[in-house]
């Protein structure tokens, strides 16, 4: 069956362990996380993951169900490119005297939209925000030129397209039913 | 002023108000604070020791499978919790409601290795429904309160407690705390009128419908609606292993059992049937056999609580998600009253090849040993099909599954998703505690009794009244099956020396029988059935026995062994 690359978008308590057990969900079904991000969302309480990982539709679908039946996950949800805003970042940590030895380094940063943000006698440092591929287009390019010290990549971070709000529209719902 | 009381005590009194009146449990360090509350409070918190902190998890079991309560454990931390492992896993798969409350280390030292520390929060959090920590004694009315709710509702399964030491110390002022409402849980889904609708005329078109019964019928209390919705559709079904007792084994509908040792009707007619109609069951892989070839020809209504188990296993058309109680009526109400005569009978000839072939010759041998198909019916017999069948694992299980029969629900306990050898003792326990005015009737192995069998001694303390049949092969006879069957008759560490059960049965005070002949086979059983209290009843059965029909593993649905060629 096809597999295609999935973003989940998934909301719980900020309670301690839950981390581990979404990650577990994942081991067992043997799908790797190729990016994670955890951070507070915009509703109080509530904990935002972004993960990506490649799978069946099937799998996706699998995968959220059985992440969403933890009790203190609010909702997961799986979403491919089309239908969401992305960022991903990355730092790229580039040995000064070797850029300035070859000019080809800030023409290919400027070229690829990267910015740099520090520059001293020993090092300096590339940002660059997009997605994945144009990350690593310009990290191999700078890489193949030998200037590089560190690379890093951020996971990916993603808000939905649509005009609804599902984990408001849940939240609302569920304290209705609260007695 | 309201008095400070301990966490400790705030727990037993969060039990009390949970309804809790029977604890199995076994104490030790971390959980002495609480052990010493508990000394006061023996009058409504009936605590039985058991002899191995996994007897306290299956008796748990046991307990909550006939009652439909939540059943409770209380053990110390590291060793003591980590023997409840089994029994959590277990109850994890086959959903059944329990709390175990175990100690733990001070918070001050979670984390340092401390005497008996072990992270039992995340070696039981892949096996649980929830497992919290409760660190303050300001949280444990709370924790108690919200692990009830959890245990008990939606699908039901295990939750752990890990009780720090000095949350049992320290005081509170205690509130009584009442979970009714999670915001990221919802136990109970309710489907839409048009999926029901949607149900309804599938089920209305169907010219060849067959209903699988799973436990769900029974976690969900939903027998007469079960019986209500086949009656009116007029459509024949089968049970899975778990779900045996949600439908009486003689209702004219009811074509059997399920799965690899099931019957061979039912198991037949799911690849012949039009409409597959699956009813709080998981489609498990001893029930479905290949997937790729399971019940292709037919449309599929799942009947579940769980969204996940949906299109898990088996695709489906409609999914009913929520409570089978209420599903099952409202799909019932917009039915049209239907008989299907000769599809229903188109089960005969199955039943009629598989009594000849298999049934009989088990239950009414002529000649040769005892057989374990014998033992049991006649113990069904001679409770009138009204005692609780409890079973450990193994050939002694499928046989008690395949000859035992029902009246009434909840009347089988048994391991399913994990097969847990050493199950059935400690679950009868539990079950005599669980369903004190019945017949509790545990049919065990050799082996698997040897695996819990310091619960005799629980026995012997509570005089739990368990009528234990042991059916000694002198092998670890499913297994020896298998190696017959598929590993060149290599009976690589399968046959077994045995010790003189009726001198065990002696030294904890129960009385007990061996029974070699058939002739003598009744009035033993008659004697254990008069004789007050626990009985061990040894059935010396024909060691290399096979439990027939089976599909073999990996095979077709429709492809049973009715017989072994040599
Ligand atoms: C804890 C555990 N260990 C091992 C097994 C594998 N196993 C399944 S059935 C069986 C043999 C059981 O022998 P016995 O208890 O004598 O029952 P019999 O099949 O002979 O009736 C074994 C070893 C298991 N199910 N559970
Ligand atoms: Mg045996």
């Amino acid at each position: 069956m096809e597999t295609k690359f999935y973003t989940m978008l998934i909301y719980s308590e900020n309670f301690a362990g839950i981390l581990n057990q979404i990650t577990a969900v994942f081991t067992r079904r043997q799908v790797n996380i190729e990016s994670l991000n955890v951070c507070a969302s915009s509703t109080p309480g509530v904990h935002k993951y972004t993960i990506t990982c490649n799978c069946t539709e099937e799998m996706a679908k699998m995968l959220t169900k059985q992440i969403e039946k933890k009790i203190d996950v609010l909702q997961a949800h799986y979403f491919t490119d089309d239908e969401l805003f992305i960022l991903e970042a990355c730092l790229i940590k580039v040995s000064t005297p070797l850029v300035l030895e070859n000019p080809d380094v800030s023409r290919i940063v400027r070229l690829h939209g990267g910015r740099i943000v520090e520059v001293n006698p020993t090092y300096s440092i590339v940002e660059k925000k997009g997605m994945t591929k144009d990350i690593l287009d310009l990290f191999s390019e700078l890489n193949q030129l030998g200037v590089v010290l560190q690379f890093v990549r951020s996971g990916r971070i993603a808000v939905t397209k649509s005009t609804e709000e599902r984990l408001d529209k849940y939240l609302e719902e569920m304290e209705r039913m609260r007695k | 002023m309201k008095q400070k009381i301990t966490g400790a005590e705030a727990l037993m009194r969060s039990l009390e108000a949970e309804g809790v009146d029977v604890i199995f449990g076994y104490p030790g360090g971390a959980i002495m604070p609480t052990y010493d509350a508990l000394y006061d409070h023996r009058k409504t918190l009936n605590h039985i020791l058991v002899r191995h902190e996994q007897g306290a998890a299956h008796a748990a079991q046991g307990y909550a499978r006939v009652s439909g309560r939540v059943g409770v454990v209380l053990a110390t931390s590291g060793p003591g919790a980590m023997n409840t492992i089994t029994g959590i896993a277990d109850a994890m798969i086959d959903s059944t409601p329990m709390v175990v409350v175990c100690g733990q280390v001070g918070a001050a030292m979670l984390g340092t290795d401390a005497f008996q520390e072990v992270d039992v929060i995340g070696v039981t959090q892949p096996i649980t429904k929830w497992a919290y920590q409760i660190r303050r004694a300001e949280d444990v009315a709370w924790a108690v309160s919200r692990a009830f709710y959890i245990a008990r509702s939606g699908r039901p399964g295990p939750v752990v407690l890990d009780f720090a030491r000095n949350a049992q110390t320290g005081l509170v002022d205690y509130e009584p705390a009442k979970v009714d409402f999670i915001r990221s849980y919802r136990p109970v889904p309710v489907p839409s009128d048009e999926t029901i609708q949607q149900a309804a005329d599938l089920i209305n078109q169907s010219e060849r419908p067959l209903v699988l019964v799973g436990q769900g019928v029974e976690l969900g209390d939903a027998r007469e609606e079960l019986r209500l919705f086949l009656e009116r559709g007029g459509m024949p079904a089968g049970c899975t292993l778990l779900g045996l007792s949600a439908l009486p084994t003689d209702h004219p509908l009811n074509m059997g059992m399920l799965g690899m040792h099931g019957n061979l009707g039912p198991n037949v007619m799911t690849n012949r049937c039009d409409l597959l109609i699956a009813v709080g069951m998981r489609f498990d892989d001893r029930v479905t056999g290949n997937l790729d070839t399971y019940a292709r020809q037919a449309k599929v209504i799942h009947f579940d609580i769980d969204p996940s188990e949906i299109n898990k296993n088996v695709t489906v058309d409609v999914a009913v998600v929520g409570d089978c109680k209420q599903t099952l009526a409202r799909v019932t109400a917009l039915m049209q009253e239907r008989r299907h005569d000769a599809w229903v009978e188109g089960f005969a000839p199955y039943r009629k090849q598989e009594t000849e072939k298999v049934i009989e010759p088990a239950i009414h041998p002529q000649e040769g040993p005892l057989l374990m198909g014998e033992v049991v019916r006649r113990v069904s017999e001679a409770t009138e099909h009204r005692a609780v069948l409890v079973t450990d694992v193994g050939q002694n299980q499928m046989f008690g599954c395949r000859y035992f029969q029902f009246s009434e629900g909840r009347s089988v306990v048994t391991s399913g998703g994990c097969g847990t050898m050493g199950f059935g003792l400690p679950a009868a326990i539990g079950a005599t505690f669980g369903a004190p005015d019945r017949t509790v009737c545990l049919f065990v192995g050799d082996g698997g009794l040897q695996m819990t069998i310091q619960e005799l001694g629980t026995i012997m303390e509570q005089g739990a009244p368990v009528k234990i049949i042991l059916l000694n092969n002198n092998f670890l006879g499913n297994v020896r099956q298998w190696q017959y069957l598929f590993f060149n008759k290599r009976y690589s560490f399968t046959p077994m020396l045995n010790p003189d059960y009726e001198g065990i049965a002696k030294s904890y005070g129960i009385p007990s029988r061996t029974v070699t002949e058939r002739e003598d086979l009744d009035d033993a059983i008659r004697e254990m059935l008069v004789t007050p209290g626990a009985f061990l009843l040894q059935c010396a059965v024909k060691e290399e026995d096979n439990v027939l029909p089976m599909t073999p593993p990996g095979a077709n649905v429709d492809e049973m062994m009715l017989e072994i060629e040599n």
